[in-house]
């Protein structure tokens, strides 16, 4: 029986020594970056793969060690959280998502970069939108974007000829892309006419590639920056899910099955556009990125038979459109034990030379104005101008820390909706009730 | 005298505390986390306080509970009580009746899935019952109009692709108990008149019943924490019509970065495998005079 007295004290001892770890050797540092792969995504691998390189051969006794995680945004996102918990496995520079980044910044993973940025000349070449999805509500920059997003309709033009409607395609209000859908459908039934994501299987795409584009455009909105509240009980909200209810109870988009997949993206992209299959949907800026050479889902005849149109406002009313910007960061962590070399080899992998090479291969929008001025960059698909004239009628996510959550409770009620769990109005008020919960009474805004 | 007897539980203290470190400890740190507001993001993750009772006070009034543990319920019955337990008691029975080329057949095929890999065997199951899958490729054939299995019965199909992958253990475990049952008894009953389930049910059963109670609580425990098969068949849903404990708990630690309300649904699931195991255990006992 005594044995149980002695056993607390070996515990101890055992702890007491899995503590005492030995400090790292000083000579050769390391540095630990840690980002985001994929099958359909390596643009940023390579541009990672060309700054290491450059770093190496620029600093001699560091090593960089890339350290890529192969996942989807979500999983991306929760694997870097996990990582950042821990001093020992904390990444010294990291893509981070802008949306993030003050839930982030709260959460202590992020360095202040104001005093490194303050010495870095490329600085004022990023533009000043740009340069503010990285603040934090303490008013510092945490982040450095890597370019940034907008969405818009992409519709195949072959298909909408063949079912009669004129090319290029703008509709008005709502009511305009229903009654196109509609006629798609009555002219080809095999055909999805009017596809837009909802469920929580396609996760932040649902509500930046669909919810959003319909509530922004009802005057409603999902937060009110002035008041720094929620809104609740708003009309655009139920109108918005009333919308997606239509599209699918009418057969306009996907099945809901096919919908609450995750990987529909992918039958988007590489299935129903280039089969001829869609007519149209809400996608983003980099969406020819998976269609151009050596992208995932190569499709040599997408730059004559892809068109893009403005996501109209409900009623047309002004501005007459509705875009969501999002993009991604680079960031330094936090606990970073050599930040300085960190944030050099952050500014080499966003050098001018770089940013181009990403931008071009991912379709992405510049936010140095040094790029976006570029000929190579403005040459690199026939959408760039169209796409990033949308930045005028764009929107930013709340990006609050609550923000993830909320947006979670957004794609459950779409997701009640299109599966005829819930009506609209009802789905509306469980995302009210949601709300509440999480952010409590004193943050919301009846409206 | 007294260090020798130290010295004799030396060889055990490795063992003792590889299971504190890796296997108490974990749970206890959920428990603890489970009454925190700690995340993975946002202020809490640096700071979690303690919140008392509050997520479980969240878990009641949250629609997703009551009906993951419902859900739960229904699974392991249907899958391990009821589908790999006594699919596996048929089959092994039957093959104890059956040829020695029958019988080896049969079991090497029943053992197949088994020895899968959870990921192996859950996109298997998933290739079958996809709306493009096998299934319906097998009714198209004949003339069939095939379901879209995964969204309009996610629960069945997992019950189904549960209950094909783990009866290969019961099914061992039976015919190991069967085995040992004297041919002499079933002999003398057979010569008293009793009919082949008169035998099964008053001298077979009983007589296996310390197997029945081990191999239904190994079944239980394990289905309990099934999680692979079900992320990748339906990952929960739709509309969280497959969304057990196990896949809750992911959803909202991992998922949600809710790290404090996902600890709190894992240890009711703990709480969960402790009742069952409790009354499995009752059950072995009571059959020791």
């Amino acid at each position: 029986m005594r044995f149980a007295t002695v056993l607390p004290v070996v515990a101890a001892l055992l702890a007491a020594a899995a503590c005492s770890s030995t400090p790292p050797t000083a000579a050769n540092k390391t540095l630990k970056i840690v980002y985001q792969k994929s099958d359909s995504f390596t643009a940023l691998d390579a541009v990672m793969q060309d700054a290491k390189k450059e770093f190496e051969a620029a600093n001699s006794s560091v090593t960089v060690n890339l350290e890529p995680i192969q996942a989807n945004d979500d999983d991306y996102g929760t694997k870097l959280a996990l990582a950042q918990r821990s001093p020992d496995t904390a990444p010294d520079v990291f893509y981070e998502d802008t949306f993030k980044v003050r839930s982030d910044v709260d959460a202590g993973y992020l360095l202040k970069l104001d005093s490194y940025l303050q010495k870095w000349d490329d600085w004022s070449t990023f533009n000043e939108a740009a340069k503010a999805a990285g603040r934090a509500d303490d008013g510092g920059i945490y982040a450095v974007p890597v370019g940034t997003d907008t969405r818009a309709i992409w519709y195949n033009k072959a298909v909408l000829k063949k079912a009669g409607i004129s090319v290029p395609w703008q509709p008005k209000t709502w009511e305009d892309i229903l009654s196109t859908a509609r006629a798609i459908k009555a002219s080809d039934p095999t055909v999805i006419p009017f596809n837009m994501y909802a469920g929580k299987g396609t996760g932040e795409g649902t509500v930046m590639q669909s919810f959003y584009e319909l509530l922004y455009g009802t005057d409603s909105t999902l937060y009110d920056e002035k008041e720094k509240k929620w809104v609740v009980g708003s009309q655009g909200f139920t109108d918005s899910l009333a919308f997606l209810k239509t599209l699918y109870d009418e057969k306009l988009a996907a099945s809901p099955a096919e919908a609450l997949d995750a990987n529909v993206w992918k039958k988007v992209f590489g299935e129903w556009f280039p089969q001829g299959k869609l007519a149209a949907t809400v996608e983003g800026s980099y969406s020819p990125s998976f269609w151009q050479k050596g992208g995932p889902y190569e499709w040599a005849g997408y730059e004559q038979d892809m068109g893009v149109a403005m996501f109209p406002t409900r009623n047309g009313q002004e501005p007459g459109g509705v875009s969501m910007s999002g993009g991604w960061t680079l960031a330094v962590g936090a606990k970073s034990k050599n930040a300085e070399l960190a944030f050099k080899f952050l500014t080499t992998a966003l050098n001018k030379k770089n940013a181009l090479a990403f931008d071009i291969n991912n379709s992405q929008i510049a936010v140095r104005t040094d790029v976006a001025s570029e000929s190579s960059y403005l040459a690199a698909n026939p959408f760039v101008k169209d796409v990033s004239e949308l930045v005028k009628v764009t929107h930013y996510r709340p990006a609050t820390a609550d923000y993830p959550r909320i947006s979670t409770a957004v794609q459950v009620a779409t997701e009640s909706v299109i599966t005829g769990k819930q009506s609209p109005e009802d789905a509306a008020a469980e995302y009210d009730a949601t709300v509440r919960k999480l952010v409590g009474d004193d943050k919301v805004l009846e409206r | 005298m007294t260090i020798r007897r130290y010295l004799r539980l030396l060889p055990v203290v490795p063992s003792v505390l590889l299971l504190l470190f890796f296997l108490l400890a974990p749970v206890a740190w959920s428990f603890y986390a489970s009454f925190t507001d700690a995340a993975l993001s946002g202020r809490a993750a640096r700071d979690p306080h303690w919140v008392g009772l509050d997520n479980y006070v969240r878990m009641f009034s949250d629609d997703a509970f009551p009906l993951a543990a419902w859900l739960t319920v229904v699974f392991v019955a249907a899958s391990a009580v009821l589908g790999q337990n006594v699919l596996g008691l048929l089959i092994a029975l039957l093959m104890t009746h059956s040829r020695k080329a029958v019988s080896s057949w049969v079991g090497t095929a029943v053992v197949a899935a088994w020895v899968l890999p959870e990921i192996v065997a859950a996109f298997a199951a998933y290739a079958y019952f996809n709306r493009d899958g096998t299934l319906n490729q097998m009714l198209a054939f004949f003339g069939g109009q095939g379901l879209d299995w995964l969204y309009t019965f996610p629960l069945v199909a997992i019950i189904l692709a549960n209950t094909w992958r783990g009866t290969a253990f019961s099914m061992l475990v039976y015919r190991a108990a069967l085995a040992d049952v004297p041919h002499d008894i079933s002999e003398a009953a057979l010569m008293d008149g009793a009919h082949g389930w008169q035998r099964l049910a008053f001298i077979t059963l009983p007589m296996i019943r310390s197997s029945i109670a081990t191999n239904l609580m190994l079944i239980t425990l394990q289905t309990l924490a099934v999680f692979t098969l079900i992320w990748v068949m339906t990952a929960g849903g739709p509309a969280n019509a497959s969304t057990t404990l196990p896949v809750l708990a992911y959803q909202e630690a991992f998922k949600f970065g809710d790290i404090g309300y996902g600890t709190a649904v894992a240890s009711v699931l703990i709480l969960l495998g402790v009742v069952f195991g409790a009354v499995y255990v009752r059950l072995l006992r009571d059959q020791r005079p």
